[in-house]
């Protein structure tokens, strides 16, 4: 809008737009997910232009990393990515591993049992993390009832971790070959048929709460009229920033590296990816920030349908770490990508045959999903950037490793 | 199409810029190009209907040791519509590390090439918000570069712990 110009002199010029102010959102605010500092460039209500600041949480990940052996980086993924801290680990093994597979002088295989663990620890390790999304989004917006609900049910989730691992946020429980033995789950013993029970009586549990989360959150209406059409992300832009995950998948993009890139034995499962699309009869768009939301509420029950898979077939007997005597892989380089709940989680390593590498780069789906929010809020309400940053549900110890 | 297809099409397209084919050591072959050049044969990856590089996975520096006297460049490029993927690398010398920015083609190279920046010293030209994005404002030196030597202090607090 320009200011109207008026012929008639006593008339006060309309100027619309105030004074631009500049406020800074966070470090410390409790919606920010952690310490993310935005600079706002507002005109009343009407955010301008939102600048996020980040690295406040930086800690040298890949500085540490090129000054340590390989195991002894895994500790460092658990706190890139802290509440999946499971699939950060796994992200990491991941590529070494794909890295000694290169060497074929030596012969490396992770253990079928090993395989099996990891799928079903880190499927409950999405669970917890989506749990953990939607509760807080809920609370973002001014909800505070799922967010009890969704911690109460992530806490059983981190006693089940607790007890294959001995933590409860940072694992360092998947290690390059396998999974640790710390406490050990002998096959066919008592122990590890009470585990998979108390998985499956968490399973039967939870599943009918998503439809009672969907009933208390989903549909609300103050919770959908803060979040339905807002922040409308294209395809083509999701694309362009690198959105992955549940963001991509939110504009509609048919994508999962589990399915169309499997690694480690996700093809022998049988389970939807949900994509997003528009609603019309609810007011939702394709692309907004409730969509990207109820992407993450699908997807919980497709990791219940997996994990139930595993209970029904049992866990394979055999050991649960490869033949591996020292972790040297060739010289080379690797860029592997998994999925983390939050998105395409990549580690790009290069190698020139000793213990350590000479470059590890953590590719963090956060990061790449927290540069769009400049051109998302523009023109939005400040209160719309909280649901943004909600929606695309960042974890900064991953933006800022 | 595979990385030796592509490596291929580059090669016909634009000649000296493509500096050859790295397939020697284990892991992920790349395509070696002149750092002048990678604006323009980004562009090109992007925007041919064959290859459609429609997502940039990773862009990362690398410093390969104190001796070394270039830094590189790796570019990690996927293709959504023909499910394939590139590696591209380039070097640049750390004494005068400068190229093109590529962050008018792939809008996630912005935060990309200001990470590389802060943590290699490397300039992207054309970029038009470089600045740091991890460390302060008023930090000096690049951290990931081999022969960094880390402050005593900084902002009166002591840095080696």
């Amino acid at each position: 809008m320009e200011s109207t110009q008026q012929t008639e002199s006593k008339i006060i010029e309309l100027k619309p737009f105030t004074d631009e102010m500049i406020v800074n959102m966070g470090p410390q605010h409790p919606s920010t997910h952690g310490v993310l500092r935005l600079e706002l460039r507002l005109d009343g209500e009407i955010v301008r232009e939102a600048i996020p600041h980040i690295g406040y949480l930086h800690r040298c990940f890949e500085k540490h990393s090129e000054n340590l052996s390989y195991p002894q980086i895994i500790p460092f993924t658990d706190r890139m990515d802290y509440v999946a801290a499971m699939n950060q680990n796994w992200g990491f093994c991941l590529a070494v591993e794909k890295l000694l597979e290169a060497d074929e002088t030596k012969d490396f295989e992770v253990p079928e049992r090993a395989e099996y663990l990891r799928v079903l620890i880190c499927e409950l390790n999405r669970i917890a993390s989506h749990l953990l999304s939607f509760g807080t989004y809920g609370m973002d917006i001014g909800a505070f009832t799922p967010f009890l609900y969704a911690f109460r049910d992530r806490e059983r989730l981190l006693l089940l971790f607790e007890k294959v691992c001995g933590a409860r946020l940072t694992y360092n429980y998947i290690r390059i070959g396998g999974v640790s033995e710390i406490i050990p789950l002998e096959p066919g013993s008592i122990a590890e048929q009470n585990y998979l029970d108390e998985i499956e009586g968490f399973l039967d549990y939870f599943e009918p709460k998503i439809d009672e989360y969907n009933d208390l959150l989903t549909s609300n209406s103050i919770f959908s009229e803060r979040t339905m059409r807002v922040a409308v992300m294209s395809e083509e832009m999701a694309l362009s920033y690198g959105a992955t995950g549940p963001n991509l998948r939110g504009s509609g993009v048919d994508w999962d590296l589990r399915r169309d890139e499997p690694y480690s034995i996700y093809d022998r499962f049988d389970y939807d990816i949900p994509v997003a699309k528009d609603i019309p009869e609810l007011g939702a768009v394709l692309g907004d920030c409730w969509s990207r939301y109820k992407i993450r509420m699908d997807e919980m029950k497709e990791s219940v349908k997996i994990v139930r898979q595993i209970l029904a077939e049992g866990l394979p007997d055999g050991p649960v770490m490869a033949d591996l005597k020292a972790v040297r892989p060739p010289a080379g380089e690797i860029y592997f990508r998994s999925e983390a709940p939050r998105g395409e989680l990549g580690f790009y390593i290069v190698s020139d045959g000793t213990p350590k590498p000479v470059r590890v780069k953590g590719r963090s789906p956060c990061f790449s999903a927290l540069s769009a929010l400049q051109e998302l809020s523009r023109g939005l309400m400040v209160a719309d950037i909280i649901a943004i940053i909600g929606s695309i549900d960042i974890v900064m110890g991953e933006v800022d490793r | 199409m595979n990385p030796e297809e592509i490596y291929k099409t580059l090669s016909d397209k634009f000649g000296g810029a493509i500096l050859g084919y790295d397939t020697e050591l284990a892991g992920d072959p790349n395509i070696q190009i002149a750092p002048t050049a990678i604006a323009d044969v980004c562009q090109f990856l992007a925007e041919t209907d064959t290859l459609a590089f429609d997502s940039l996975m990773c862009l990362s520096g690398v410093d390969l040791g104190v001796k070394e006297e270039d830094l590189s460049i790796v570019y990690h490029l996927y293709g959504m519509q023909h499910r394939h993927t590139v590696v591209l690398k380039t070097s640049v010398p750390k004494t005068d590390a400068h190229l093109p920015t590529v962050s008018h083609i792939w809008k996630t190279a912005d935060w990309h090439e200001r990470e590389a920046y802060d943590l290699y010293g490397i300039l992207f030209e054309g970029h038009t918000d470089l600045r740091r994005i991890l460390l302060p404002d008023d930090w000096e030196g690049y951290p990931l570069r081999k022969d960094y030597q880390e402050p005593d202090f900084y902002r009166g607090m002591r840095v080696p712990y």
